[in-house]
């Protein structure tokens, strides 16, 4: 328990620090920047209760705000991302497995589940997020394609994270 | 009552999603303005002073460009040096001090953060109210215009840079002397703005386009030179596209231009005149 608190800490402020000092910086054609920093909602344990996970979101998304300068705009998508991620671990996660996968990462829930899992968190994220900085219809077919790109570039990265960390043993 | 309280905590996630999601959208709304100042925001003393030792690490690596604009802007001031000029009669040079008063001043500050791929982007710098800075000033840098000051705070300022969906200038065109105002174009593009003028106007490809002097800016600074002509979005207005002058992607150091005679202009613009 212990050393799951102190290894989210670390991977809260490592995070952190990435998306708003090296990540920000980086971005293609106008088209596609990556908010890489979700990826600390998406391990966080199965076994988390829903409160926490909700506060945990809200103070990721405000600590990513005070550095864009866009108060409640990060927090309001990333609670969006938790309730997205509740609902996907309720449909596809059987309640019973939580006593041996205990974090949804790429080593302990294979390829196929993380893989669907990433997609479609980051796209709820990322849809949710540039439509809300936009906030006009006019522009939204330039607002989808930036959607589109971004969740590519966040879900490679998420990826390529989730390969550098892999442990073989824990695979089933 | 049991059966609201099973309910609630049945569906907890949807109630507890709708809690945290109204207070976040309520703070996006209520801040998100800019005028109000936020602790939430690069102005505090933490997200300040982290971004400033970033930002001393990062200006190492373009310290030879910096030198080298530096060394072009002294160039060119030394050019406008009254010594400079050749003086062929006698008369057309004789100048009485007291004719010039100081207008405007300007005050030296180091960008500690900056973004540009944002739909609204603002940058902060080391000077605050402390050293003069205050709210609606104008910002400047060696190569051209770079927005208005948003906020300030004792040591920081935020200034709304002209890549801002809601930036607007007052703008002229340097051979046809049109007035339009200026905005940032449509699509993001950091290196590209819009002009604005009156159907009459006769921009040409090319031609400069610089500060009318109606607000905060002295005239003549540039905000870049017309790269097409075609009008967007057909309106009533003329709409030509503009290549910045300024490379908003590797800003340094700025000039926040002080107009001593700003509060008097607004003072006297403010009356109603009948």
């Amino acid at each position: 328990m212990g050393r799951t608190i102190i290894i989210n800490a670390i991977r809260f402020l490592v995070l952190v620090f990435m998306q708003v000092f090296l990540l920000k910086n980086i971005v293609f054609y106008n088209l596609s920047t990556t908010y890489f920093y979700i990826l600390f909602i998406l391990l966080l344990p199965f076994e988390i209760p829903n409160l926490l996970l909700f506060v945990l979101s809200f103070i990721l998304g405000l600590t990513v705000d005070a550095f864009y300068d866009t108060p409640g705009l990060h927090a309001a998508a990333c609670v969006v991302l938790a309730l997205v991620r509740i609902l996907f671990i309720n449909i596809t996660v059987q309640k019973e497995g939580f006593d041996n996968e205990p974090e949804p990462t790429l080593s302990i829930m294979g390829f196929r589940w993380f893989f669907t899992y990433a997609a479609i968190l980051t796209l709820a994220h990322h849809f949710f997020l540039l439509n809300l900085e936009v906030f006009r219809f006019s522009e939204i077919e330039y607002t989808l394609s930036r959607v589109v790109l971004s969740s590519v570039f966040t879900v490679f990265l998420i990826l390529v994270s989730g390969l550098l960390f892999f442990k073989r043993k824990e695979r089933k | 009552m049991r059966n609201l309280l099973i309910f609630i905590t049945k569906y907890n996630a949807f109630f507890l999603f709708l809690i945290f999601e109204v207070s976040a959208l309520l703070i996006y709304i209520k801040y998100n303005s800019f005028q109000k100042a936020t602790f939430i925001n690069s102005q505090n003393q933490v997200t300040g002073s982290l971004y400033a030792q970033v930002s001393q690490f990062k200006g190492y690596l373009s310290l030879k460009e910096q030198n080298d604009s530096l060394a072009h802007e002294n160039a060119k001031l030394r050019g406008m040096l009254k010594t400079s000029f050749y003086v062929d009669t006698a008369e057309k040079h004789k100048v009485v001090d007291t004719v010039y008063k100081q207008q405007y001043t300007y005050v030296v500050a180091r960008v500690i953060n900056n973004s540009t791929n944002q739909s609204n982007n603002y940058i902060t710098i080391n000077r605050g109210s402390r050293d003069g800075i205050a709210k609606d000033m104008g910002v400047i840098c060696g190569t051209g215009v770079v927005g208005m000051v948003a906020a300030v705070s004792d040591h920081y300022a935020i200034i709304k840079s002209l890549l801002h969906s809601k930036s607007q200038f007052s703008a002229m065109l340097s051979k046809d002397k049109s007035v339009g105002s200026f905005t940032w174009g449509t699509d993001l593009n950091p290196r590209q703005g819009l002009l604005s003028l009156q159907n009459d106007a006769k921009p040409t490809m090319g031609e400069t386009v610089i500060t009318s002097g109606y607000s905060l800016f002295p005239t003549g600074i540039p905000f870049g030179k017309i790269t097409s002509l075609h009008a967007k979005e057909g309106g009533l207005l003329l709409n030509v596209e503009v290549g910045l002058a300024v490379d908003f992607t590797k800003l340094q150091y700025i000039y926040v231009v002080v107009n001593k005679y700003a509060q008097e202009q607004a003072g006297l613009e403010a009356v109603e005149v009948k």
